[in-house]
């Protein structure tokens, strides 16, 4: 009980005939980098805010380090939160707003002080403490936020999506400081993203939200090749989805499967398989070149389409869109088939 | 037609801007800036007491007669009463606002809304005719005190020197009361408004960090609906400051201003004397706002 940081007991949270949250088990180890990923609407953010404090649920428990906090207001619980558009106080300075939960726990003037300082250089700003919030950056400002929730050393920290309002490259140097962070304070991390790269990039394990409920819990590379269920299949990273007819033309049995693009290897059409491989003939309708990489559409002979993407070792954006067009052979490991249902 | 001078104006940014600015700067020059320069002027000429006319040189001897004791208890007392009236409006104006910006309703705020401003719709001197009514001698309240057995506390009132006076319709309690009446939605609005204004999010990032209510209540949400009080505080104050209407009906002999400036410019045609009055609220609300600033109220705007 006690290694566990946050602890769901069939949770529930209703807004109205809205089932925000239903019926919600989840277990958050001590010091993990734990991830709730989901689509918007899906319950992720009212299970942040449930452990937060801001909101109550319907029914059912919540546990902090074996504590039941269920109806205990945000300020007798020890979490503190980073907030999706900061929160920061617009009429404090970047100190005074890092220093809040040290001035409200009367901590003397020249402690917080102390405090702060260290605070602005773990998140890499030192110096910044007389500005207001209106003359940072979103980035600085993100920091910030961090600084503050992290200064009262909080047994839980909570992120709701934090990095959603910063452009992609600050994105991914946030990635992997946040990561950074949390190695070095040691501290349980909650984070609420819809984001599955970031999700993959940063956590320990993924909880995937839909509808209000777990689809399944698991470290990244479980959750990525391994998904539990159709849903997690298509939300994180893309996935074919094959079913019915075209499946059972494939691999002799109309049970569901998914494939990951990457996974697939295009081939001419006389390419010969071994017993290993699954295989199918035709058409390449359309070639997206990326880059880094180039995605296929390919038409099956007989009906439906499966997505391919190789990388461009040695090919170029002129190489790849002569390949429109023309009958291919597609085949992959069956090992790396998922079978899922719903 | 119309088409060739969209065109010729669309090419024409700064005409178009020129165009548009030039009849309320016109307006704001003119009659608003006039009007003050020339009451500047004016306060600067004097009356000549023999011929009662306005002589029309450069002389400070009107200023100088602002600073006679009647005068300047002229000021004192207007002051006083414009802080009053509106430490009271800050008073009632808080909590409703407060309760209208976060509990109510959407549909409750509405109503609240609708009867906040709805006597706004009718005419000021009407409602303040109304009390009249209900202050009287014979009035609702001393009907009311009558009917609980308290006439003898508000006839014990009554009998205090300075607030005081032969009724409640005839005295300084009364003027403040109607004041506080009359300016209350001036100050509910603005406030109201600056606290819609606070996001949900800060009051929640404050509890988060461990402030109860109280302490959010302080260190949050009041420096931000700070801006409001204030600019509500403009309203109560300046308007109290200038209003001759209520004195004169709820007042007893003693002066406010606005009745000094109805008296001096009306009665005895002495306009310097009314003018220099006149720039005494604006230095006063001059001072105000210097003060509101050094104490931090437009530090959030």
């Amino acid at each position: 009980m006690s290694d566990s940081a946050v602890l769901f007991k069939n949770v529930s949270r209703h807004f109205g005939d809205v089932k925000a949250v239903d019926d919600v088990a989840l277990e958050v180890k001590d010091g993990e980098f734990f991830s709730m990923l989901g689509p918007s609407g899906s319950g992720k953010t009212t299970c942040l805010r449930m452990i937060a404090g801001f909101d109550r649920p319907t029914s059912g428990h919540i546990y902090l380090y074996g504590q039941d906090v269920s109806n205990l207001p945000p300020y007798e619980r020890s979490v503190n939160t980073v907030f999706q558009d900061y929160a920061l106080f617009p009429h404090m300075t970047v100190e005074d707003n890092i220093a809040y939960g040290l001035m409200i726990k009367k901590v003397s003037r020249a402690q917080r002080m102390k405090q702060v300082d260290d605070m602005l250089d773990l998140v890499r700003l030192p110096g910044f403490g007389h500005r207001k919030p209106s003359q940072l950056s979103g980035g600085q400002r993100q920091r910030v936020a961090l600084a503050r929730a992290l200064i009262n050393h909080p047994k839980v920290l909570l992120l709701d999506e934090p990095l959603g309002a910063l452009d992609l490259k600050l994105r991914q140097q946030m990635q992997v400081e946040l990561k950074n962070i949390q190695q070095r304070v040691g501290i349980t991390f909650v984070f609420v993203t819809h984001d599955q790269e970031e999700a993959l990039t940063m956590s320990d394990r993924i909880a995937v939200f839909n509808q209000g409920k777990i689809e399944q819990v698991g470290t990244p590379a479980e959750v990525y090749e391994h998904p539990a269920t159709s849903f997690v299949a298509s939300f994180v990273g893309t996935s074919n989805l094959v079913s019915g007819e075209v499946a059972k033309r494939i691999t002799g049995s109309d049970a569901r499967f998914s494939i990951r693009p990457e996974k697939i290897h295009l081939a001419a059409p006389s390419q010969q398989m071994g017993a290993e491989m699954f295989a199918a003939d035709g058409k390449v309708r359309d070639v997206v070149y990326l880059g880094l990489y180039t995605r296929y559409l390919v038409e099956l002979d007989g009906g439906g389409d499966l997505v391919v993407v190789e990388q461009n070792l040695k090919t170029t954006s002129m190489d790849v869109m002569k390949v429109r067009g023309q009958k291919v052979r597609l085949f992959w490991q069956k090992d790396h088939v998922r079978y899922v249902g719903g | 037609m119309l088409n060739r001078i969209s065109t010729f104006l669309y090419r024409r940014p700064k005409l178009v801007l020129a165009l548009l600015l030039l009849p309320p700067l016109l307006w704001f020059v003119v009659v608003y800036l006039g009007a003050l320069l020339t009451m500047l002027i004016n306060s600067f000429f004097y009356l000549d007491g023999f011929t009662g006319k306005v002589v029309p040189e450069f002389t400070l001897r009107t200023y100088a007669k602002l600073f006679e004791t009647t005068n300047l208890q002229i000021f004192g007392r207007t002051t006083l009463m414009a802080a009053l009236v509106t430490l009271a409006c800050v008073a009632i104006a808080f909590p409703l606002s407060y309760y209208i910006a976060r509990f109510a309703s959407p549909r409750l705020k509405t109503w609240l809304y609708l009867a906040v401003t709805i006597p706004l719709w009718s005419s000021y001197v009407v409602r303040v005719y109304s009390w009249k009514l209900i202050l009287a001698q014979e009035g609702i309240v001393s009907w009311f005190a009558r009917l609980v057995r308290l006439d003898g506390v508000l006839g014990w009132y009554l009998g205090l020197p300075a607030v005081g006076g032969p009724s409640l319709s005839v005295s300084a309690t009364g003027v403040f009361l109607v004041f506080v009446y009359i300016w209350l939605p001036y100050m509910i609005i603005p406030i109201q408004t600056a606290l819609e204004r606070v996001p949900k999010s800060l009051i929640e990032a404050s509890g988060d960090l461990g402030a109860n209510s109280a302490q959010t209540f302080r260190n949050v949400i009041l420096p931000l609906a700070f801006p409001g009080v204030v600019a509500g505080s403009i309203f109560t104050f300046s308007l109290t400051l200038g209003d001759f209407i209520v004195p004169s009906l709820f007042g007893n002999s003693s002066f406010y201003i606005g009745k000094a400036v109805l008296a001096y410019q009306g009665t005895s045609g002495n306009i310097p004397l009314a003018a220099a009055f006149t720039m005494g609220p604006i230095v006063i609300m001059v001072v105000y706002l210097l003060i509101a600033r050094k104490l931090g109220a437009f530090d959030a705007l």
